[in-house]
């Protein structure tokens, strides 16, 4: 069971949030014409074996979007943000 | 290496079993190869095998971090179906079928195919109208797919729950009667065996750390035994894909999650075929061992650690006991995790890459297993031949850019979805 700390709820059980995507992955601007900018936002992914910042809903909590800091190998969790005051 | 026979059992019982040779050689590496085949699992092992035995390169090795088939091969619930509707994959998956159908005696090596049919459970008239489809797309293929309505499926699987106030109640089913299970380790063994036996090198506790490169071009690896040079570098590394890959400097569709298994303790025979429940991701199936085998869904979020949590434990173990009422109070008696390539369709990666000298299998999601003989088959073929053969010539790198993704569930470019 992963405890991930909400910084508005605290520390809570993994079964309240739901898993997004990959954070450091940026939309393109929507007036962006490279075909390749979109693939690269839809499809591909760095997959890190480590280190990995990643979008998580607190679906049964606040329903925020968080950004987590969490290693894919040890499964450590770092810091947690809310996704809007996390520069982009 | 002797042949294995009946007699070989018999004989070697007279002499109390003291007398038999290894299976397979444990070489140190060559400084240089023809082919190189990174990941010692399944995939790796079959590539090797059909390289020689298929076009005559021998030349090879394998190189395996740890030991053989102690991967996804040595990790997964075995199931081995061909019921694929998606055009890329129907007749793939069909290649493999009919790989497994000979393999044991292909390979010299009992991979214990058994070929007790599966059974994909409807429970809505919505899934059954896609079953139809599904079975439809089969049989014009060639491929044996029947449909049952609820009263047969309870003819045949009378302990599933069809009470009054049951939560997902069954249609019906959608049936593979060839589909079953095989044995996990004898596939990587009999994989080994059978390619040493030709002459490829197969050398375990040995990762590769990166590669060796020459004017952009991948001209060998780095490993923790030194380097080894070799002409063509081939990828089957199942949940490491992603890793090795950005070590050759490319990005793929590609994301690694882990998969949870279980087994319980031992029943007598209950359930002589394999079911999957269609209202959630849950399976299971009864080991010779007398174990009930379950899977269900992925962990969720990324993760290179072959280890499960809870959540996931409570959800497989709960859909049993919504699909089969009498297991309630069944035990676990074991639970691990593999860590796999989830691709962006569901879809796997057979092909060359933009990297000169690096070839890529990979993507194989949570239904890799069944696919191990014609994964082998069809990248031996792309590595010989420099390009793919039919079966895998949808299994490219660039298909997401052309916007031909194979996405079998119609989930989206969502990993952990499909
Ligand atoms: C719990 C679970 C259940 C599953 N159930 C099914 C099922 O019922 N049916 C089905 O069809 N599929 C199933 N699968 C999927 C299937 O197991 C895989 O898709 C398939 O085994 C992949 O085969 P492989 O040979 O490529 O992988 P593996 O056996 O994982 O082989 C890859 C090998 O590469 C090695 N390796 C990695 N990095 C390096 C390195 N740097 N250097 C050297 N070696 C390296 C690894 O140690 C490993 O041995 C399941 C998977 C899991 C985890
Ligand atoms: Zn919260």
């Amino acid at each position: 069971m992963l405890r991930i700390k909400c910084p508005i709820c605290g520390l809570r059980d993994e079964t309240e949030f739901t898993y997004g995507a990959d954070a450091i992955v940026r939309r393109p601007d929507m007036d962006e014409t490279n075909p390749q900018d979109w693939l690269n936002y839809v499809f591909y992914r760095d997959d890190p074996k480590g280190p990995h910042k990643e979008y998580w809903h607190h679906v049964q909590g606040c329903r925020q979007w968080l950004v987590l800091e969490r290693n894919t190998l040890s499964h450590e969790i770092g810091a947690c943000r809310l996704a809007r005051e996390v520069p982009k | 290496m002797s042949n294995y026979s009946a007699f070989s059992i018999f004989r070697h019982a007279l002499s109390g079993n003291k007398n038999w040779s290894r299976a397979w050689r444990d070489p140190d590496p060559k400084p240089s190869y023809d082919v190189l085949i990174v990941g010692g699992g399944g995939h790796g092992l079959a590539t090797a095998y059909y390289l020689a035995k298929e076009h005559d390169i021998r030349n090879v090795a394998v190189i395996e971090k740890g030991w053989l088939g102690g991967g996804n091969t040595g990790r997964n619930t075995t199931i081995v179906r061909s019921n694929y509707m998606m055009p890329g994959n129907t007749m793939f998956y069909e290649r493999s079928m009919k790989l497994w159908e000979n393999l044991s005696q292909d390979l010299n090596f009992n991979v214990m195919l058994s070929q007790r049919g599966q059974y994909n459970l409807c429970h809505s008239p919505g899934q059954m109208d896609a079953a139809r489809r599904r079975g439809n797309v089969m049989r014009a293929n060639g491929i044996d797919a029947e449909l049952f309505d609820r009263d047969e499926v309870r003819r045949r699987l009378p302990y599933l729950d069809y009470s009054d106030n049951c939560r997902f109640p069954v249609h019906g089913a959608i049936f593979q009667s060839r589909a079953g299970t095989a044995r996990h380790d004898a596939v990587a063994w009999g994989y080994a065996r059978a390619a040493d036996k030709q002459g490829v090198d197969i050398i375990q506790q040995c990762e590769v750390v990166g590669y060796l490169w020459e004017d952009g071009k991948i001209i060998g690896v780095e490993t923790t035994k030194g380097p080894i040079r070799a002409g063509k570098v081939g990828l089957a590394v199942a949940g490491h894909t992603g890793h090795l890959a950005s070590k050759a400097g490319l990005r793929l569709p590609i994301e690694t999650h882990a998969l949870q298994a279980f087994v319980s303790e031992p029943l007598k025979p209950l359930i002589d075929t394999v079911i999957s429940f269609g209202a959630a991701h849950f399976y299971i199936s009864q080991s010779d061992k007398g174990g009930l085998v379950m899977g269900g869904d992925l962990e969720g979020y990324n993760s290179y650690a072959q280890l499960g949590g809870l959540p996931i434990v409570e959800h497989a173990l709960g859909s049993a006991k919504a699909l089969i009422p009498s297991l309630s109070r069944l035990r676990l008696l074991r639970q691990w995790a593999g860590v796999m390539d989830m691709s962006m369709d569901g879809s796997p990666i057979i092909a060359k890459t933009p990297v000169e000298g690096l070839y890529l299998n990979g993507g194989w999601c949570y239904g890799g297993f069944k696919a191990t003989p014609a994964s082998g088959w069809c990248f031996a073929w792309t590595i010989a031949k420099d390009e793919p053969h039919e079966d895998n010539c949808e299994f490219t790198l660039n298909r997401f850019e052309h916007g031909y993704q194979i996405d079998e569930k119609g989930m989206g470019p969502q990993p952990n979805a499909h």
